[in-house]
């Protein structure tokens, strides 16, 4: 049945893709790529191969970590607004606002510059085990994309976690599951599941976001793209391939979370 | 519907056009939109001020040009150049060989030595030498940048900042072991609250014609030569009739043209 | 370092702050020259026309991109979707910088193909363009989706009326679809505010880059970073107090939200 039902997708998929203007339009897509191989200037490429391919690897390596420690950061802000009391959820939602209501780019820059424009007047920091992180750049580039991820996540985690019914926790503290336990085994779990579908365009939303971490001197592919705009005068041919790479990892992105998500029962509770 | 979607873009493309549709045709000078002091800054009004405005000014009123500065972004000058955004670059801008493979020059009007500055608790010089596992701060696509990657191998990184104050800013705010850029630009740096509590001069670096050029011109698309002979002229009329000078006066007690033949 | 001593550097770390001269910040913000208040905000505005001009903008191309993403042919709507798909796949600044390079060329080269004069776009209609293009794409889903929320019946009955295309949109789709929508395109308004940002990286004169020329010729990064992100914080306060009454009359009649939900 499964695989019928299969066979019959992969049948009607493809006959999409092969009704006649489709098969048109990848042609012209085809000529203008064609095109633009041998039209523009690419002598480029075997140079700044290697770097690109560090640039790629270090703006996913942000990605992912950013991601992973935003939503960490996320659940307690999500849980706190969710039940916590007023002392916890005013710190919670003021962060979330702030986040949410001001560009990165801002608060990317006022970190790195705007702190950095105050190191001066405290020798101690430059003495202190801190100092060579924070002589470096990419440190700010991690924190403010973390704070960012969390604080966007952070209201869908609320919505998350007060979405999840009431029923089960009671069932679950009736069965004699202590609070953490109950948090922990029934609350938490099911707040995620609710949670993964907006997952999928977070993560994408903060991959393309990474690019402005070029503006304070981390070097990504933004800004391996960058320098050879200004390396070898081209305009359009480093911002293509550049869009081209975004684009493929949004698509291998998108793919995975499919996957996972597939893989999860979608109806829990 | 394809008819109504038609006429939708046209009478968008039509919009957006109209917009911006400009009265007359005025050339638009552009200047990187970031203090470089002396030579252009905003002020607080949202004028642009420095030696290089004066200059340009001087340079259109004699040649009867009405032009407008623009300000662009600096690591996009040149395309900004290229596509029309703008019609002749005044920022400071070198001219190179390298450069010159894309855009036109003007004659040079000025040109000053190359210098690096440090934090004033460190001792060293300008060679490459001295810069060994250091990083050096420098703005992004100028002649700076080429030279220090260049010749300062053994420095531990190069670090490129997208405006000229960003690098300063770091090297005062200690992330920095060394800025290069034009000695001008720097000096007026120096000269700064921040600049006299944090750095000093470290020393100019040494010549390299093909890399620094024979110093700063006009840029211009490589079509436009009516333009390149316009400001030419402009230029060589200023400095006979001592426009040049009385203009430089206000903001420097040396000359800053230099010296026929080059030396650095 | 012990505990005390990490509160006591912390205690005059801000005590230095707090006494790094108020009387010098609030100089420096004066809207008056040589304080730069006044610039910053002429920047706001700025940024606040531009996102005006692009949400506009995104919404006609939002309207056009969603009725022929339902209704036009096979070809209109592939070409769509590769827009939309496109636009939400790569990052905003990196859109930015094409079509500002690209942008103008293009318009220029088509109107030139279609025996126009050339014309020279002034940075606004630049910016406008280049952000009312990639919201567009977003409103286009946006859209799409309000329509597909209205009550099928509706349109049905519309037609069955006689009603011509332009009628049904005027009369029957925008009006039903906008409660569906207002949510949605409320959220592209505040992402709009924040992208104009995005739009310094190339030289637009528009509040991030106010603010950073702001701080790089007086050298207090801190103090004007933060005036910056304080003006955004308001304008997205603001726009949240509005759009919170655009939302309840546009819903006007309909059951309230915790209702229907």
């Amino acid at each position: 049945m499964a695989t019928e039902a299969a066979i019959i997708n992969v049948v009607a998929r493809t006959s999409l893709w092969l009704q006649p203007h489709r098969i048109v339009l990848i042609l012209i897509a085809l000529g203008l790529v064609l095109a633009a191989a041998f039209f523009m200037r690419w002598d480029w490429l075997p140079q700044y191969y290697e770097m690109g391919l560090i640039g790629i690897w270090r703006s996913l390596w942000i990605l992912a970590v950013t991601c992973v420690l935003g939503f960490l950061l996320a659940v307690p802000l999500g849980l706190a607004q969710a039940t916590g009391s007023f002392w916890f959820a005013a710190p919670a939602k003021v962060f979330c606002t702030v986040i949410r209501g001001t560009p990165l780019l801002i608060q990317l820059w006022l970190l790195y510059y705007g702190l950095g424009s105050l190191f001066p007047q405290y020798p101690w920091i430059r003495e202190s085990w801190m100092w060579p992180y924070l002589r470096q750049a990419w440190p700010y580039g991690v924190l403010a994309l973390t704070l960012s991820f969390a604080g966007y996540e952070g209201e869908v985690m609320r919505g998350a976690f007060a979405g999840v019914p009431k029923g089960q926790l009671e069932a679950a503290r009736a069965f004699g599951m202590s609070r953490w336990k109950a948090f922990r085994r029934i609350w938490l779990p099911q707040a995620i599941y609710r949670a993964l579908p907006t997952l999928t365009g977070e993560t994408v939303l903060q991959l393309k976001s990474t690019p402005l971490v070029a503006t304070i001197s981390v070097i990504d592919i933004f800004a391996v793209s960058s320098k050879v705009r200004q390396d070898t005068y081209l305009t359009y041919e480093p911002l293509l391939l550049l869009a081209l790479i975004y684009m493929t990892i949004t698509g291998i992105l998108v793919f995975a979370f499919s996957r996972i998500e597939a893989r999860i029962p979608n109806k829990v509770g | 519907m394809k008819t109504v979607l038609k006429t939708f873009a046209v009478a968008l493309l039509l919009g957006v056009a109209a917009m911006g549709v400009a009265k007359a045709d005025p050339v638009k000078i552009g200047v990187a939109a970031e203090p470089y002091p002396p030579f252009t800054s905003p002020d607080a009004s949202g004028k642009w001020v420095g030696w290089e405005i004066d200059f340009i000014d001087a340079v259109c009123a004699e040649e009867k040009l009405d032009c407008v500065i623009t300000p662009v972004a600096w690591d996009g000058i040149i395309p900004a150049l290229t596509t029309k955004k703008i019609d002749v670059i005044a920022s400071s801008m070198s001219i190179t060989a390298e450069r010159k493979k894309t855009i036109d020059f003007s004659d040079k009007y000025y040109n000053t030595p190359t210098a690096i500055i440090g934090p004033k608790d460190q001792k060293f010089g300008p060679a490459p030498a001295d810069l060994k596992g250091k990083v050096v701060g420098v703005q992004v696509s100028t002649v700076h940048a080429v030279y220090a990657k260049k010749h300062f191998t053994e420095a531990s990184e190069i670090k490129e900042y997208q405006t000229q104050d960003e690098a300063n800013q770091d090297l005062a705010a200690g992330r920095l072991d060394a800025v290069q850029a034009d000695s001008i630009a720097l000096g007026e740096f120096l000269k700064s609250d921040q600049g006299k509590a944090c750095c000093d001069l470290k020393g100019m670096v040494a010549p390299d014609d093909e890399v620094l050029g024979p110093g700063v011109g006009a840029g211009v698309r490589k079509e436009d030569t009516d333009l390149k002979d316009k400001i030419n002229a402009g230029i060589k009329a200023i400095r006979a009739n001592g426009k040049y000078d009385e203009i430089s006066k206000k903001y420097f007690d040396f000359d800053i043209y230099g010296g026929p033949t080059q030396s650095n | 370092m012990t505990a005390a001593d990490a509160s006591n550097s912390g205690a005059t770390l801000i005590d230095a702050f707090l006494s790094a001269s108020t009387a010098g910040i609030i100089e420096l913000l004066s809207p008056n020259p040589p304080g730069w208040g006044g610039a910053l905000l002429v920047g706001l505005l700025h940024s606040i026309e531009i996102a005006l001009g692009a949400t506009c903008l995104g919404l006609l191309i939002g309207t056009g991109g969603a009725y022929g993403k339902l209704y036009g042919g096979p070809v209109v709507r592939d070409l769509l979707a590769v827009y939309t798909t496109i636009v939400r796949a790569v990052p905003e600044l990196v859109l930015i910088l094409l079509l500002y390079y690209a942008g103008t060329d293009l318009i220029n080269q088509a109107l030139t193909a279609m025996g126009y004069q050339r014309v020279d776009i002034s940075g606004l209609a630049a910016g406008i363009a280049v952000l009312g293009f990639v919201q567009g794409a977003y409103s286009t889903e946006v859209i799409r989706g309000a329509i597909l929320a209205i009550p099928q019946g509706q349109i049905e009955a519309a037609r069955a009326y006689g009603m011509s295309p332009g009628l049904l949109l005027r009369r029957i789709t925008l009006p039903a679809m906008l409660p569906f929508a207002i949510p949605g395109l409320a959220n592209l308004w505040l992402i709009a505010t924040k992208d104009t940002a995005l739009l310094a990286v190339v030289g637009f004169y528009e509040l991030a880059l106010a603010t950073r020329q702001a701080a790089g010729v007086t050298k207090a990064y801190f103090t004007f970073f933060f005036a910056a992100a304080v003006l955004y914080l308001l304008l997205s306060l603001f726009s949240n107090l509005i759009i919170g009454r655009v939302e309840a009359w546009s819903r006007r009649g309909m059951p309230s939200l915790k209702e229907a939900r």
